[in-house]
């Protein structure tokens, strides 16, 4: 178990989840494509990364797809030098 | 050939009553939407052609016929009233784009009840305004929606049943909820549709303005014949199109365009219930074989920024009219799908208080890119004086954009509001909020909000609303929220936050911000951009000076500040 992935995971599952949503939410899931998390939201997202990992991604980087999976994060933040 | 024609040639000729011929109404008969936009088109011998043909994000399909959408209208009406559910009563849709919303919003109308729909993304607070102002009956909403429903409750009075259409008994419903599966119900063949008037109220669709609670436009039946006739000549549907309106009936568009107009056509449409992605938006156009699209600038440019080698990579020749709504379309997104798609966006401009279609580039007409194009005919509009509010007639002076009283979709009131309703008429012009000028051609160019709302992706959000949920924020003494450009929303919302003593900001605290308005409000009312500061400007009586703040995100003239008290 990856613990970035789990934190991110964590987060989108605290935060853009209704109470009430039992949907399973695991690394693959699509987030913004399944409208988990919409392209508003998304801000938020990388406001979030940003804070916790004190990186700054660029508007160019953070692309709907960037941030389609928590997989797909793990990639992006790769970039940034942040590893698994 | 285009069902509009020539555009003079459809000014100079055109009446309402044409529309009324077309869809058999004799004034003072029957009207009723839901009546019109299933049961009349399979009397029409089109009961077996396709009306909905429905995506989910899962990329399962479903398919509906004009008289499948028939018989679960009246399924849905005869379940509500057999719940004790009657004419008169409002019925909130707050739903994804599932079949279940665009079903259920024609078996309210049926039903005699006023449809109510709500955008699915809007949080508890925004929710609970309104339906309280609305005096809500009924919700029928998701599963995953149900908590946002429940927390409200007690605060509900006039509230009697909670609909759940995909409820899987996982976990018991709770007092006034009612499990209800569409395509598993028995169908209602035959359904007593509610013989409602012209003027028997159909919708009621809320907008935010610069001040106060968002506002219930109250819209009625008669409206069909503005969104048949527009739907018709503006969107150019024609029997065999396929038609995709990208809208969520949560707002104006989704329902005008994305309901009552195409299928009082007569025309199958396609939905998704996807996010926004450019390669699954191409496929689902390519897949789907759309012919005539409806979306957004903010779509539009997300398109643009993706780049024109993905659009190149899908078979998008069924494509043959495009247009667009929600914000103004700026001269490049125009040029740029002409390059991507071999055909211009054409540019639609109205608003939810007009429940149709007002000034729009017609099919045919010639397009100038960053246009809104001309009045819609039937609509004598004009741009008139911001204070005088008499008719400018000199090209290019810019004026509020007014239009004259009386067309068939004109909303009738704000609900419970009647005073605020009419301070929007003015010298005998109905005043958009908006500023344009007119060209030596006829055509309408924008200027830009004249007041505080702010505009967003094409959805309107009022400072208001923002500032009153940040201030139940424990860090934040008071605010002010403005729009900001985007190059792709237009506008986002952008907050100016005085904390309260002894808070030190930092990024935590700005992500706390956001994360708390949207989901108080939404993600559309959410800050994008947090400037904190230790004050705010004002008035010397003490009002909050938005327009100082606005101004120098825009980059504008800050205009006259001598009332100013902390400059």
């Amino acid at each position: 178990m990856s613990a970035l992935k789990e934190a991110v995971l964590t987060y989108v599952k605290n935060e853009y989840l209704e109470a009430d949503d039992d949907r399973e939410v695991t690394y693959d899931t699509p987030l913004i494509s399944s409208g988990i998390v919409d392209s508003f939201s998304m801000v938020s997202l990388k406001v979030f990364l940003e804070t916790t990992y004190s990186i700054s991604i660029p508007d160019a980087k953070a692309t709907p797809e960037a941030f389609d999976s928590v997989n797909n994060i793990a990639v992006l933040l790769k970039e940034f030098g942040i590893n698994e | 050939m285009s069902h509009i024609g020539n555009y003079d040639d459809a000014r100079k000729n055109f009446t309402w009553e044409i529309s009324e011929k077309e869809l058999g109404y004799v004034p003072g008969a029957v009207i009723n939407i839901g009546e019109y936009c299933t049961d009349r088109i399979c009397r029409m011998g089109k009961a077996d052609k396709l009306a909905l043909i429905w995506e989910g994000h899962d990329g399962h399909v479903k398919k509906y016929t004009f008289n499948d959408m028939r018989q679960l209208t009246n399924t849905i009406a005869a379940f509500l009233k057999s719940n004790g559910i009657g004419d008169g009563e409002r019925v909130c849709l707050f739903m994804d784009k599932v079949p279940e919303l665009y079903f259920g919003f024609l078996g309210v109308l049926k039903l005699g009840a006023i449809a109510q729909p709500l955008f699915s993304a809007f949080g508890a607070d925004s929710l609970l305004t309104r339906l309280e102002d609305a005096g809500t009956s009924v919700v029928i909403t998701q599963k995953k929606h149900l908590a946002k429903v429940r927390t409200i409750v007690p605060q509900l009075p006039t509230l009697k049943l909670i609909v759940v259409v995909d409820d899987d008994g996982v976990k018991p419903l709770r007092e006034k909820e009612v499990a209800f599966h569409m395509d598993e119900a028995e169908r209602v063949d035959s359904f007593d549709i509610f013989p409602s008037l012209a003027e028997t109220p159909s919708v009621l669709h809320y907008t935010s303005g610069t001040t106060g609670k968002p506002k219930g436009a109250q819209h009625v039946h008669y409206s069909l014949i503005s969104q048949y006739i527009t739907a018709k000549y503006v969107l150019d549907l024609h029997d065999d199109d396929i038609y995709w309106c990208t809208a969520d009936p949560g707002w104006v568009t989704g329902t005008s365009y994305g309901i009552i107009g195409p299928w009082a056509n007569g025309v199958t449409q396609c939905v998704t219930d996807t996010g926004f992605k450019a390669e699954s938006w191409y496929r689902f156009l390519e897949t789907m074989k759309i012919t005539v699209w409806y979306s957004a600038p903010t779509a539009i440019r997300s398109l643009m920024k993706e780049g024109i080698d993905v659009v190149k990579k899908f078979d998008l020749s069924a494509l043959r009219h495009l247009c667009s709504v929600g914000e103004p379309l700026n001269a490049e997104a125009v040029l740029w799908s002409q390059e991507a798609f071999g055909r211009m966006f054409h540019d639609t401009f109205w608003q939810t208080e007009t429940g149709s279609m007002m000034i729009t580039n017609f099919p045919g007409m010639p397009i100038k890119p960053g246009s809104m194009g001309k009045p819609f005919p039937g609509i004598t509009a004009g741009v008139v004086d911001l204070s005088t509010f008499e008719e400018i007639t000199t090209p290019g002076l810019v004026g509020l954009i007014a239009i004259r009283p009386g067309w068939p979709s004109m909303f009738r009131t704000y609900w419970k509001n009647e005073a605020t309703y009419q301070n929007k008429f003015k010298n005998g012009w109905y005043l958009c909020g908006d500023r344009a000028s007119i060209d030596e051609d006829g055509y309408y160019w924008f200027v830009g909000r004249d007041d505080d709302v702010i505009n967003t992706a094409g959805h309107l959000v009022g400072p208001f609303e923002i500032e009153s949920a940040l201030l139940e924020h424990p860090a934040v003494a008071e605010s002010a929220a403005v729009g900001k450009p985007d190059p792709v929303n237009m506008e986002v919302v952008k907050v100016f936050i005085a904390l309260k003593p002894g808070i030190e900001a930092n990024k935590m605290l700005e992500l706390d911000i956001m994360n708390f308005v949207r989901k108080k409000l939404s993600a559309l009312a959410m800050p994008q951009d947090i400037e904190f500061v230790a004050s705010l400007p004002r008035t010397r009586s003490g009002k909050i000076m938005r327009r100082v703040l606005r101004a120098k995100e825009w980059g504008e003239d800050i205009g006259d500040i001598s009332t100013l008290e902390n400059d």
